[in-house]
Formats: structure tokens, C-alpha cells, sequence
């Protein structure tokens, strides 16, 4: 019986090996829409790629190509002792809910999802609070009084988008109107960028001549597209301002990037349960640099900030989509 | 008679094929600056060097045995049936609402049920491109495969509207409730040092059965030789008062069936709840199970293991070696599709020449008679 003979030996090989690499560093799995997506996983990638060159240190990561391949590869990097395992999307959240118990001794962190286990780490962010604000500068620079919303994925998270955007857009422009499409419904919906394309511009013909795109690597199709029809574009999560220097009105900076790199920095010590990160936290924000310095007239961006500190204060309170599935702005 | 010893057509022409695939391979490794000689070990290690290695070789084997019997048993009657992933996404509905909608007092019980869904729904899938091609003539080829695509978008529309959990965002159904968890191997064989997470469980032996039993059905039974009657020559079927249009369904049927069956191994025994791409391309490497295996159930059950090693220790590759993308374990799977399928001849003429030469010449060493 030669292939009980490699079984047996192969278990002992498995027991040896797993205890020789106990002390390994943290690892991080992206979501479908690849690591460089420019955007939400990117941010995820920016963030430990930070962390790698402050401290010389290494991590292990995967990129997902398929739904049913979460578990393995979660398992994957428990097994090989990766801690903490951080994983960059809500859509693992079910698949970890059930392997978190069997690896007690590593901490699991899911951004934008929480999971209930003793060893998870669960962020989620305000992003309707940072929607609010990119949805005034879009409110304010738009000339037609239209304004476009392009979604990836349609759920409720990506809803939370749409609606805080909404509430922004007519808090700078009570007479706006905001023309919301979605991309698609499942993870495929991430990486899409001929769709996003085709939808910005049925937005444009509307008369849109600013265009949100929360979408992921999707969103590259719709900064394109508004681009070359000479309209602003709002990227999300990274800085997408620089994708196309002087016509991107800003980006809603969504700082997976920091979710990340703490993540990583905590290493063995990191603490469990559920982390909010929103303005007050610098979780969430817009983007100024030097290729959107002059889209951002002065007036903009006082209004902008002083809404982000009546935001923090609490003041003006953004409606969450996800507190009761409703959002109080009509989007078409 | 000039004809090879079947050892030889069964297992050397495959394997001489999968060297081949491996050395082209080993040079694309090269041509990215990685060793190609690490990249194997780490590829057969990570394949078969662990319990934890063999627990997915033998996983993803399990879904392979069945998409290959569907691919063979539908290839000895000439039909190709392309759309085993459309077919075992269907069976993976199948399963997942006999498990989901009765409260099962034991596993044993749902799985049979569950066997019995995963085959209907599968069946069914391919029973209205085989009723197109024997009533209409439709090729077979094209249906399948666009089959497969409205099985997707089918799938999509009721994991999104009708199965989604309230509350949840992922497109998925909800987990299978404790009683219809499957025997894994840890279960069965905790001898064997597999973990309580290895992904190997019951329908393992399943796909043994099947094996087995596509055997039985192909060379052991009138309906068996009539459906190779069929595949051999038509005509020749027909004046023998074969019934073409009961053959072409009755063959795509149990081809839709098995390719069904693998669902109780992808979303019964392992991820126990339906997502959107449970098959994850097994359909399509059936194709190449079945090419390489020659149609006959050992064969697919070989190359089956052997394509479970590739995928199993192509992602571990991708693990240890970051070089080496995705898609470059891609490149690996098609050059070995591309050895054993397409440049068949290739390998097959020499070796048929060389064992007609070793022959001629064993004749004339032994004396005249």
C-alpha cells in the first residue's frame, strides 16, 4: 500500500511543517476584482505594501479569481500560520463565520463586514458620511443640475454610497436631480469596466455632468468614459484623482489602506470585534491634491469642511441606507 | 494485428503527453526566472506531500471523475457535450434545495435524495440540447455551450432574488443545516491524518461507484453497445434497428446526470450552500479528463487524479511562488489539454510505429515455424 505509506508520511510531514512556520507574518486576500483595481483592493494592497517598507517585513497574499476558492484560501494561510489574516471584502463573511473557530490561535480581520468570533477583528466604515461630502463638491461643481451615481455591486453597502452621495448633492443643490445606476448583481460586478463605461455614458445623455462611481475596478471604466466626454468624475476608496490629472472632481477616499496597515502593525497583539472608522476617525474623506487643486474652487472646499466638521459634531446627521434599507433623497 | 497493447494506448501515450506538457511548461517557469525543478516540487509537494495537499487533489479529483464519465459516456455515442458546467450548476441547485427546504433527520438519507435532484436537474439541463440535435439537428456543440451560459444567468437570478439570505449581500444560499454535513474524510479515515477541514469527504466513493458503474453501463449491457454502435457509425446503427433519436437522449441524459452528480461533492460536501460559481471550471476540464482517459473509466479516473495534482499544486504554486500568477498555472492545465488532446497523433503515431517495429522484429527472432 504505497499510497497509505505517502499518507501516513505525508501527515507527519504536515505536523512538522505547520509548527516550523508558526512564527509567520500577516497575510492579506483580496476580493474578485483584482489586486490592482486602483481602488478598493488596491487600497488594501497600498496599505500593507506600506507596512512592508516601514518595517522590512513580509506578508503572504492571494488573489481570489472565483467565490468558491474564499474558503481554501483562507484556510490556506491559517494553516501556513499566517497572523493576522486580513481579508478585504464583506463578501468573505459567511465562509469565515465558520472557519474562524477551527484556527482559535490566528485573528481573522473582514473589512466591511462583521462577523461574530471571539478571534475576528471586524471594520466597517461610514462611507455615507464621506459620500455626503464628494456629493456636495459634486452638488456644487455641476452646471446641468444632474448628477450621476455608478454602483458595482448591488447591495445595500454600495447603497450606503449612493445614498450619502444623494443627501450631499442636494444639501449643495436642493434642485439637483441624481440619476443612479448599478452595475450588476454579483462579485462579477467589481470588474466590469466596459459596463461602467456603458452606463456613465447613458448617464451623460441624461444630462449628468458629474459621475460617482463606487464600483471597484469598474470605476476605471467610468473615469475613462467621463474623461474622453470632457464631464467630472468622482473616483472612490484610493486616490483616483491622478487616473486623469484635472478631470476628476475628487475621490471618496474610503482608508482601507489604514484598516490594513494598523492590521498588519498590531500583528500578534491585535484586538477583536467591531472597529467603525468614519470622518472623525479620518476612515473616510475626499481627496485634494495638486491634479484636482483647480476644480476645487476655495467656496467648495470651505463648505466641504465645514460640513465635515458639523458631520463629526453632529449636526448634521447622514442618513445611514443601511439602518433602514430607505434612503430620504429619490435617486432616478 | 497491428494495433498497440492497450496498457500502452491507456497509460504510456497519456503519460508520455503529460511529460511533454511538463517540459514546455518547465520552460515558460524558466522564461519568468523561476527554477522549473522547484516549481515542480513544490507543485507535487504541495499536491501529494501532505494530507492537507491530498485532501484537494482528491477533492477536486472527485469533481473531475464526474464531469469526465459525463464527458465519456456522451463521447461514445459521438455527441460532445460541452456543457457540464451549465449542467452541474443546475445539480448544484438541485442539491441545494433538497437540502435546504426538508428538515433531514440524517445525512445518508438527504444525500440520496440529494443524488437522485442533482441528476434530474443535471439530466434535465441537457435533455433540451439532446431532444434539439435528435429531433432537429441542432449541433449538439452549440447548444451545450450556450446552455451553460443561460444555466449561469439562471443561477445568478435565483441566487440573487429567490435564495439570498435576507440581510446577507453575498449572492449566496443559506449554510445546509448540521444534519446534512457529509462524512469527510477525517470522519472515515482519521488514520490517515486528514484534519476535520479537509474538503475530501463521501462523494469521493461516489465517484468510484460511478466509475464503476459507467463501465458496467458502457461494455456490459445492450444499451451500452448500442450507444457505441451508435458513436462507431450511424448508418450502420440505424439499418441494425437503433433507434438514433432514443440513443442521442438516452447517452446525453446519463451524461447530464453524472456531470450533475458532482454537486453533491462541491456544494453538499464541501461549501455547503450554493454560490454562484460552485463548478469553477470542472465542466470544461472534464473535456480534457475524458479526452486523456480515452473515454474508459479507468482512464478518466487517472487523469481525473492527475488534473486534481495540477489544480491543487498549481494554486499551492501560486502560493509559495508569487511569481508565478494565476494564470500561468492556466498556461500549465492547457499545455497538458494541449499534449493530450490536440497533438494526440503526435505522440500516438511514433509509438504506434515503434511497437509495430519491436513486433516485426520479435516475429523474425523467433525461428520460422
Amino acid at each position: 500500500m504505497s499510497l497509505m505509506k505517502s499518507l501516513l508520511g505525508a501527515a507527519a510531514a504536515t505536523a512538522l511543517s505547520v509548527t516550523a512556520v508558526l512564527a509567520d507574518g500577516p497575510a492579506l486576500v483580496f476580493d474578485l476584482g483584482g489586486k490592482f483595481d486602483r481602488s478598493f483592493n488596491e487600497a488594501a494592497f497600498n496599505g500593507a505594501q506600506r507596512w512592508a517598507e516601514e518595517t522590512g517585513g513580509e506578508y503572504r497574499e492571494i488573489e481570489l479569481q472565483s467565490d468558491a476558492q474564499r474558503e481554501q484560501a483562507l484556510r490556506r494561510l491559517a494553516e501556513a500560520g499566517s497572523n493576522p489574516v486580513v481579508m478585504a471584502g464583506f463578501a468573505f463573511g459567511s465562509v469565515l463565520d465558520t472557519i474562524a473557530p477551527d484556527y482559535p490561535e490566528t485573528t481573522f480581520v473582514i473589512i466591511d463586514s462583521v462577523v461574530d468570533q471571539p478571534n475576528v477583528q471586524s471594520i466597517i466604515f461610514q462611507e455615507h458620511e464621506g459620500s455626503f461630502l464628494v456629493g456636495m463638491l459634486a452638488g456644487m461643481a455641476s452646471e446641468t443640475g444632474v448628477v450621476g451615481f455608478v454602483g458595482g455591486m448591488d447591495i445595500p453597502l454600495i447603497s450606503r454610497f449612493g445614498c450619502g452621495y444623494a443627501q450631499g448633492v442636494v444639501a449643495a443643490n436642493p434642485d439637483a436631480t441624481v440619476i443612479a445606476n448599478m452595475t450588476g448583481t454579483t462579485p462579477a460586478a467589481w470588474n466590469d469596466p466596459v459596463r461602467g463605461g456603458e452606463l456613465t455614458r447613458g448617464q451623460i445623455a441624461q444630462g449628468a455632468d458629474v459621475v460617482y462611481a463606487a464600483a471597484g475596478g469598474t470605476g476605471v471604466g467610468v473615469l475613462q468614459t467621463a474623461a474622453d466626454e470632457g464631464i467630472l468624475s468622482i473616483g472612490v476608496d484610493s486616490n483616483q484623482n491622478g487616473i486623469h490629472p484635472g478631470q476628476v472632481l475628487t475621490s471618496m477616499l474610503k482608508r482601507v489602506d489604514v484598516a490594513v496597515y494598523n492590521a498588519f502593525t498590531a500583528g500578534d497583539e491585535i484586538e477583536t470585534g467591531v472597529t467603525v472608522l468614519g470622518l472623525a476617525e479620518d476612515g473616510v474623506g475626499y481627496a485634494l491634491d495638486e491634479n484636482n487643486a483647480e476644480l476645487i474652487t476655495p467656496e467648495m472646499q470651505e463648505a466641504v469642511d465645514a460640513a465635515r466638521e458639523q458631520i463629526i459634531a453632529g449636526e448634521i446627521v447622514v442618513h445611514n441606507f443601511s439602518d433602514d434599507g430607505t434612503c430620504p433623497v429619490a435617486m432616478q | 494485428m497491428d494495433k498497440m497493447p492497450k496498457w500502452a494506448d491507456v497509460i504510456l501515450i497519456p503519460l508520455i503527453s503529460v511529460i511533454l506538457a511538463l517540459l514546455v511548461s518547465g520552460l515558460v517557469v524558466l522564461y519568468i526566472g523561476e527554477s522549473p525543478v522547484e516549481a515542480m516540487q513544490i507543485m507535487v509537494r504541495g499536491a501529494m506531500g501532505s494530507a492537507y495537499g491530498w485532501g484537494y487533489t482528491l477533492f477536486y479529483a472527485t469533481n473531475f471523475i464526474f464531469t469526465g464519465l459525463a464527458v465519456a459516456v456522451a463521447f461514445h455515442a459521438r455527441m460532445f457535450n460541452i456543457g457540464g458546467e451549465g449542467q452541474a450548476a443546475l445539480g448544484g441547485l438541485g442539491v441545494a434545495i433538497v437540502c435546504l427546504s426538508v428538515p433531514w433527520p440524517h445525512w445518508s438519507l438527504a444525500l440520496l435524495v440529494a443524488c437522485g435532484a442533482a441528476a434530474i436537474f443535471g439530466a434535465a439541463w441537457a435533455a433540451i440540447p439532446a431532444y434539439l440535435q435528435a429531433k432537429r439537428g441542432s449541433h449538439i456543440v452549440i447548444t451545450t455551450i450556450m446552455f451553460n451560459f443561460i444555466a449561469s444567468a439562471l443561477l445568478v437570478y435565483l441566487l440573487v432574488n429567490v435564495f439570498r439570505v435576507p440581510g446577507s449581500m453575498a449572492p449566496e444560499t443559506a449554510r445546509f443545516a448540521d444534519a446534512v454535513h457529509l462524512p469527510n474524510a477525517a470522519d472515515i479515515a482519521p488514520w490517515l491524518g486528514f484534519r476535520s477541514s479537509t474538503p475530501l469527504n463521501i462523494s469521493f466513493l461516489l465517484a468510484l461507484l460511478a466509475c464503476f458503474l459507467v463501465w458496467m453501463l458502457i461494455w456490459r449491457t445492450r444499451l451500452g453497445y448500442e450507444i457505441r454502435a451508435f458513436g462507431h457509425s450511424e448508418t450502420a446503427a440505424v439499418y441494425a434497428g437503433i433507434n438514433p433519436v432514443r440513443i442521442i437522449m438516452i447517452a446525453m441524459l446519463i451524461s447530464g446526470g453524472l456531470a450533475g452528480l458532482m454537486a453533491t461533492n462541491s456544494v453538499m460536501g464541501e461549501a455547503e450552500r450554493l454560490v454562484i460559481d460552485n463548478v469553477q471550471g470542472a465542466g470544461f476540464v472534464g473535456i480534457a479528463v475524458a479526452l486523456m482517459g480515452r473515454s474508459h473509466p479507468v482512464g478518466v479516473f487517472l487523469a481525473a487524479i492527475l488534473f486534481g495534482v495540477l489544480y491543487q499544486g498549481g494554486a499551492e504554486l501560486e502560493f509559495e511562488m508569487p511569481a508565478v500568477s494565476r494564470e500561468m498555472i492556466v498556461v500549465i492545465q492547457a499545455l497538458v489539454i494541449l499534449f493530450t488532446g490536440a497533438l494526440d497523433n503526435m505522440v500516438r503515431m511514433p509509438m504506434e510505429k515503434l511497437f509495430l517495429s519491436l513486433r516485426r522484429r520479435d516475429r523474425a527472432d523467433s525461428p520460422a515455424e
